[in-house]
C-alpha cells in the first residue's frame, strides 16, 4: 500500500537530533533578516559623530532600539548556528565536540543577552 | 588495481583552489572571526550604557591605530561574508550553479566587499 504521508510530513524532524531541516531554514532566515540590519544600521552608525551623547541619543529613538535589539538578537543566533557547523565538522571526538558546543552555545547566548540588555539600557536612560 | 585513474580528493598542499573554494572557506573563517569581532562590538554597547567616561575610553582604543585596523578588517570580513552570503542564497534557492556563473558571482562578491568597505570607511571619515 502506498505511504499516506505527505513527503513534508516525512522530512520533518529527521536527523539525530529530530530537528528535521530547522537548523538549515533558521541560519537562512537569519541571514535574510540580516541584510536589511546590517547595512541600514552600518551605514547609520558610520555617518554619526563617534560622541557618546550623539550615539545615545540615536539609539533612543524607537524604531533604531527595535532595530539594534533585533539586530543583536539575530547575529548571535545566526552566529550560534554558524559556529555549530564549524565545530561538528571539525571536532570528531564526540565528547570534545559536546563540551566545544555547549561553551559555544552558552556564550552566543550570554553576549546575546548581554547585548539586547546594553541596548535597553541605553534606550530606556542609562 | 583495476582502476588507478579514479579521481581522487583534492590535495589541499599541491591543488590550486579555485575562486569559488577560496571564498568558500573564507567564508567560514570570516563567520567564526566576526563572531569574535561581535563580542567587541556587544563591549562598545555596554561602554555606551555604563555612560560617556567607559564609552570614551573605549573609543579612545579605536580610533588608536590597531582599533582603526580591527575596525577595517572587521567591515571587509563582515562584508565579504555578506556579499557571498547573498550568494549562498540564491543557491539556496537555485539559481547560479553555471561554472563561468559561480566565477562571475564569486568576482562581484569580493568586488562589492571592496566597494561596501570603502563607502562605509569613507561615511565614516566624513561624519
Amino acid at each position: 500500500m502506498a505511504d499516506l504521508r505527505t513527503p513534508l510530513s516525512r522530512v520533518k524532524g529527521l536527523g539525530s537530533a529530530r530537528e528535521g531541516t530547522s537548523h538549515f531554514w533558521h541560519q537562512r532566515l537569519t541571514s535574510l533578516l540580516l541584510i536589511p540590519l546590517v547595512l541600514w544600521i552600518g551605514f547609520t552608525v558610520a555617518a554619526l559623530p563617534a560622541d557618546h551623547a550623539t550615539l545615545v541619543s540615536w539609539v533612543r529613538q524607537p524604531l533604531v532600539t527595535v532595530g539594534m535589539v533585533l539586530l543583536v538578537a539575530a547575529v548571535f543566533y545566526h552566529a550560534k548556528l554558524g559556529l555549530q557547523v564549524v565545530i561538528e565538522d571539525y571536532i570528531s571526538s564526540h565528547a570534545r565536540r559536546t563540551l566545544v558546543l555547549l561553551i559555544s552555545n552558552l556564550l552566543c547566548l550570554l553576549f546575546g543577552i548581554v547585548g539586547v540588555i546594553a541596548v535597553l539600557k541605553i534606550s530606556f536612560g542609562a | 588495481m583495476s582502476n588507478n585513474n579514479r579521481p581522487l580528493s583534492p590535495h589541499l598542499q599541491i591543488y590550486r583552489l579555485p575562486l569559488t573554494a577560496l571564498l568558500s572557506i573564507t567564508h567560514r573563517i570570516t563567520g567564526v572571526l566576526l563572531s569574535l569581532g561581535c563580542l567587541l562590538l556587544v563591549w562598545v554597547l555596554v561602554a555606551a550604557a555604563q555612560g560617556a567616561e567607559a564609552y570614551d575610553s573605549l573609543m579612545a582604543h579605536l580610533s588608536a591605530w590597531y582599533g582603526q585596523i580591527f575596525i577595517l578588517g572587521f567591515l571587509f570580513g563582515l562584508y565579504l561574508h555578506f556579499c557571498n552570503g547573498v550568494r549562498h542564497l540564491f543557491w539556496d534557492a537555485g539559481y547560479g550553479f553555471e561554472l563561468e556563473t559561480v566565477d562571475l558571482t564569486a568576482k562581484i562578491a569580493i568586488a562589492l566587499a571592496v566597494i561596501l568597505t570603502l563607502a562605509t570607511w569613507l561615511v565614516a571619515g566624513a561624519a
